[in-house]
C-alpha cells in the first residue's frame, strides 16, 4: 500500500460490490449470541436453497452482532431503494419460505417479520422502539458488513482514517485532535486517551508498545466481544493510529480465551490487513512500521487491569503492582506503553474522519460521544444499546428495554460490575455519564447494565459479586485477599440466617477499609457491591439478620413452604419429597414438617393447584 | 528406562511431545512466550501434567516452580485430566440474575459430581464459568462448543445430558 490514492482505488472496487444494484443483499447475524440461538444452519439453509434454486443475484453474508439479542437469529434483507425487512427467531423451514416466496417471487413473508407487520406495512429493526433512541457510532459496522471480508470495511471508509493520520498529519496533531474530541477511556476509569498518548509520545524509547485491552472480564458485559466480532478492523485501525502517534511500531491485543469467534475474525482481519498492506512495513509509504500480535487470556479477572495484563502478556502470573510507574512510562518490557479498550479504540478512526467537532456533537461536555451498555436480566428487551452520553437510565430501561419481565416490578440496575453498585429507582433520572454514577454511588465500568427485579435479594446480589471477587482476587495484596474473603463469610452468615447487626457493622468497616488499603483498582472497588446495597437496602439486611426472613424469597435457608386450603390431598407432593417431610391421608390437606424439609422446592413444582406457597 | 528427564514417559514415542516441541521451536524467538506454549500443551494433551510441565520448562528454560505458579494462577489450566465433555454452567451477572444457580444445581444433581469434578466415568466435568457474553439467552450453559440457552426450565436438562452419553 503506497498511499492514499491506492486505497480509494481499492475503496471504488469494494463499494460496487458492496452496494446491491439489483437483487438482494441478505445478511446473517453471526456474532456468538447469534451462532447460539442457531444462526449457523439457518446460513447454511439460505446458501443451499438459494443454489438449489438458481437464484445469482442474491449476496449472502454474515455479519456481526445486530444487537438485539432476543430475536436472534436474525437475517435482514436489503434491497435498493427500499426499507431493509427484518426476519426474526430464523430457524431452516423458516428460510425455506423467505427464499421461495421474498427472495424468489419478492414477496416478504409478513408473518417472519419484527412485530409480525401491522396489515401491509412491514416493520424492520429501525420502526422498533429499542432501536429509537439509540445513536450507533461504535456499532455502526456491527450487523452490516462481513467481518471476515476486509473489502466491506474499505467499502465504508475503512483504513481511511490510518491513511489521513500518516499520511496527512503528525504524531503531535493526532494526539492534539484526539484531546481536542474528548475521548475518554470505555474501559472504566474514563481517563481522557489523548491525555494518556501524551505521556507516551513525550517518553523517548527505543521500543515502545499499544496494547488493546480485549480482556472484557466483567459478568455481563460483552460490547467489546460483539465489536471484535463484528468489526474487527475497525480496533486494528486505530491501534495502527495510536502506534503512530505515540512512536510505537508492535501493538498486542490481549484477548480472552473465552471469545473463540472474536479470535478467529481478529486472526483473519490481522491477515488481510497484512496482505493489503495497512499493516507491516512502510505503512502508505509513510515510513511507519506496526505490527499486531494477538495474545489469548487464560481466565483471570484481574488481567482486566493494566498491570497485571502486562504480566500476563509477559508470560508471569497476572498480578498487578504499585502505580506509579504508570505503564505510559514504564510498562510492557519495561518500555512505555499504552492500553486502551477495545469500544475507546473503535472510537478513534471516526474521531479522525469526522473531527472533534462531531465527536463532541454527541454526549455531555465532559463525557462526549456514546457508550455502548449490554442491558441484561430481568428486562424485556436485553441486547447491546449505544445510546448518547447524558441520556437518563429512565429512558435505556423504559424507553430501550421495556420495562421489566413478566410486568414485576423495577427495583434497581446495577452497572459497572463487580466494581460498580446499584443504582435505585430515585436516581432513574441521572443524566448517565462517567461522573454522575460515580456521584450516584456506582461507576460507568466497562458498560454492564443488570436490571433486578422485586424477586431479586439484594443481600444475594451482594454475596454474588463478592464470591466472584473472592475468586479472581489475585492474592498479592492482603486486603483484597484476605479482607474479601472475611466479608463473604459474614455474608455468607446473613444469608444463611445466622447473621446479627453487628455484622452489618463489621461489613461496612471492613469495606472501607479493603477500599482505602487494596493495591489495585480491583480491591479498591471490590466492596462497592456491599456498600451500595447496605445503603440502598439496609430493611433487607434487616429483615435477613433481625426478622430472619428473605423478603425476595431467594437465600435457601430463610424460607419455609406450607400447604395452603387449597390442597386436595391428590398426593402428589409426597411423592417428589425427597425427605418425606410431607404427610396426609389422601383426599384430605397435607402438612409439612418444617424440620425434616431441606427447601428444594421440588413440592411446589410438582403441585398442580397451586396449594403449596414459600415465604 | 527413564528418560533424560527423570521420568518414565516414553516421550520419543508420544507424537504429542513432538508436536510440542515444533510449536516450542516455532515461536522462541518471541518474547513472553510462557503462556503461549502453556496453551498450546494444554490443547496438545487436555491438560497439563508434571512430565509436561518438565519438557516445556527443559525446553523453554524457565523453571517448573515457575510454570507451576501459571498452570495454577489461571482458571483455564487444568492440571488434572478433565472428562470427555465440558459442562460450562455460565454465573455470570446476566444469569445469575435469571436463574443460572438453578440450572448449576440440576446439572449436579443429575451427574452426582461437585463442581469442578468429573465424573466417575470421565464423561462429563462441571465448570462455573465467567461470562460467556451470550447474556441475552441467559440462563446459559455451554456443553463443548454447543451453547443451551434460555434454560428458565431445567427439566429439559436431562435430555441436554443424555444427547452425549451416546
Amino acid at each position: 500500500m503506497n498511499g492514499i490514492n491506492e486505497l480509494n482505488q481499492l475503496k471504488a472496487k469494494a463499494v460496487k460490490d458492496f452496494e446491491v444494484t439489483d437483487g438482494y443483499r441478505v445478511v446473517v447475524g453471526m456474532a456468538t449470541c447469534g451462532i447460539s440461538a442457531g444462526a449457523k444452519p439457518v446460513l447454511e439453509k439460505l446458501r443451499e436453497e438459494t443454489a438449489a434454486k438458481g437464484l445469482s443475484n442474491i449476496q449472502i453474508v454474515p455479519t456481526g452482532c445486530i444487537g438485539m439479542c432476543i430475536y436472534e437469529p436474525i437475517v435482514e434483507v436489503f434491497e435498493p431503494g427500499k426499507d431493509k425487512v427484518t426476519y426474526i427467531h430464523m430457524d431452516p423451514d423458516r428460510v425455506s419460505k423467505v427464499v421461495s416466496e421474498h427472495l424468489e417471487k419478492g414477496k416478504p413473508v409478513v408473518e417472519y417479520t419484527i412485530g409480525e407487520g401491522e396489515g401491509d406495512k412491514l416493520r424492520n429493526l429501525d420502526d422498533v422502539q429499542f432501536y429509537k433512541k439509540q445513536k450507533r457510532v461504535v456499532l455502526q459496522n456491527c450487523g452490516l458488513i462481513d467481518p471476515e471480508n476486509i473489502d466491506d470495511y474499505i467499502a465504508i471508509d475503512g483504513y481511511q482514517a490510518l491513511a489521513k493520520a500518516v499520511t496527512q498529519m503528525t504524531p503531535q496533531e493526532v494526539i492534539d485532535l484526539m484531546k481536542a474530541s474528548g475521548l475518554r477511556g470505555r474501559g472504566g476509569a474514563g481517563f481522557s486517551t489523548g491525555m494518556k498518548w501524551s505521556f507516551a509520545a513525550a517518553n523517548e524509547a527505543d521500543q515502545k508498545y499499544i496494547i488493546c485491552n480485549a480482556d472484557e472480564g466483567d459478568p455481563g458485559a460483552f460490547m467489546d466481544r460483539s465489536v471484535l466480532e463484528g468489526d474487527p478492523h475497525s480496533v486494528l485501525e486505530a491501534m495502527a493510529i495510536g502506534g503512530y502517534a505515540i512512536g510505537a511500531t508492535k501493538g498486542f491485543i490481549y484477548v480472552r480465551a473465552e471469545y473463540p469467534v472474536a479470535v478467529h475474525r481478529l486472526k483473519i482481519a490481522i491477515e488481510q490487513a497484512k496482505e493489503k498492506g495497512f499493516l507491516g512495513k512502510n505503512i502508505f509509504g509513510s515510513n511507519f512500521d506496526f505490527d499486531i500480535e494477538i495474545r489469548l487470556g487464560a481466565g483471570a479477572f484481574v488481567c482486566g487491569e493494566e498491570t497485571a495484563l502486562i504480566a500476563s502478556i509477559e508470560g508471569k502470573r497476572g498480578m498487578s503492582r504499585n502505580k506509579p510507574p504508570f505503564p505510559a512510562n514504564k510498562g510492557l518490557w519495561g518500555k512505555p506503553t499504552i492500553i486502551n479498550n477495545v469500544e475507546t479504540l473503535a472510537n478513534v478512526p471516526k474521531i479522525i474522519l469526522n473531527g472533534p467537532e462531531w465527536f463532541r456533537s454527541m454526549g455531555t461536555e465532559k463525557s462526549p460521544g456514546t457508550k455502548v451498555f449490554a442491558l441484561g436480566g430481568k428486562i424485556n428487551n436485553t441486547g447491546l444499546v449505544e445510546v448518547p452520553m447524558g441520556i437518563t437510565l429512565r429512558e435505556v430501561i423504559y424507553d430501550i428495554g421495556e420495562d421489566c419481565l413478566n410486568g414485576k416490578a423495577f427495583k434497581a440496575v446495577q452497572t459497572g460490575g463487580p466494581s460498580g453498585g446499584c443504582i435505585t429507582r430515585e436516581n432513574l433520572d441521572t443524566p448517565i455519564d462517567f461522573d454522575n454514577l460515580v456521584a450516584i454511588g456506582s461507576m460507568m465500568g466497562s458498560g454492564g447494565m443488570i436490571v433486578m427485579d422485586e424477586d431479586n435479594c439484594m443481600v444475594d446480589i451482594a454475596r454474588f459479586f463478592l464470591d466472584f471477587t473472592v475468586d479472581e482476587s489475585c492474592g498479592k495484596c492482603t486486603p483484597c485477599r484476605e479482607g474479601t474473603k472475611r466479608m463473604l463469610e459474614i455474608l455468607d452468615k446473613i444469608t444463611a440466617g445466622n447473621g446479627t447487626l453487628e455484622d452489618l457493622d463489621i461489613l461496612e468497616e471492613l469495606a472501607e477499609n479493603i477500599k482505602n488499603t487494596s493495591l489495585c483498582a480491583l480491591g479498591q472497588t471490590a466492596p462497592n457491591p456491599v456498600l451500595s446495597t447496605i445503603k440502598h437496602f439496609r430493611d433487607e439486611y434487616v429483615a435477613h439478620v433481625v426478622d430472619k426472613r428473605c423478603p425476595a424469597s431467594v437465600c435457601k435457608a430463610l424460607l419455609s413452604y406450607f400447604i395452603t386450603d387449597a390442597c386436595t390431598g391428590c398426593t402428589r407432593c409426597v411423592r417428589v419429597c425427597p425427605t418425606k417431610a410431607i404427610t396426609g391421608t389422601v383426599k384430605q390437606r397435607h402438612v409439612i414438617d418444617q424440620d425434616k424439609c431441606i427447601k428444594c422446592g421440588a413440592c411446589m413444582d410438582a403441585c398442580t393447584f397451586k396449594a403449596i406457597i414459600r415465604k | 528406562m527413564q528418560n533424560d528427564c527423570g521420568c518414565n514417559c516414553n516421550k520419543t514415542e508420544d507424537k504429542r511431545y513432538a508436536e510440542l516441541k515444533a510449536y516450542i521451536d516455532s515461536v522462541k524467538d518471541s518474547q513472553g512466550i510462557t503462556m503461549t506454549v502453556l496453551q498450546e500443551a494444554q490443547r496438545i494433551f487436555g491438560y497439563l501434567p508434571l512430565e509436561v510441565q518438565k519438557f516445556i520448562s527443559e525446553n523453554i528454560g524457565v523453571p517448573i516452580a515457575e510454570l507451576y505458579g501459571i498452570a495454577t494462577f489461571y482458571s483455564q489450566f487444568a492440571i488434572t485430566p478433565k472428562g470427555k465433555h465440558h459442562i460450562g454452567i455460565c454465573l455470570g451477572t446476566a444469569c445469575y440474575v435469571r436463574g443460572a444457580q438453578k440450572v448449576m444445581d440440576k446439572v449436579v444433581e443429575e451427574l452426582n459430581i461437585g463442581v469442578g469434578e468429573t465424573t466417575q466415568d470421565g464423561l462429563f466435568t462441571i465448570d462455573a464459568t465467567r461470562c460467556l457474553g451470550c447474556c441475552g439467552l441467559a440462563p446459559v450453559m455451554m456443553i463443548d462448543d454447543d451453547v443451551y440457552g434460555k434454560l428458565d426450565n431445567v427439566d429439559v436438562i436431562p435430555a441436554i445430558l443424555e444427547k452425549y452419553r451416546g
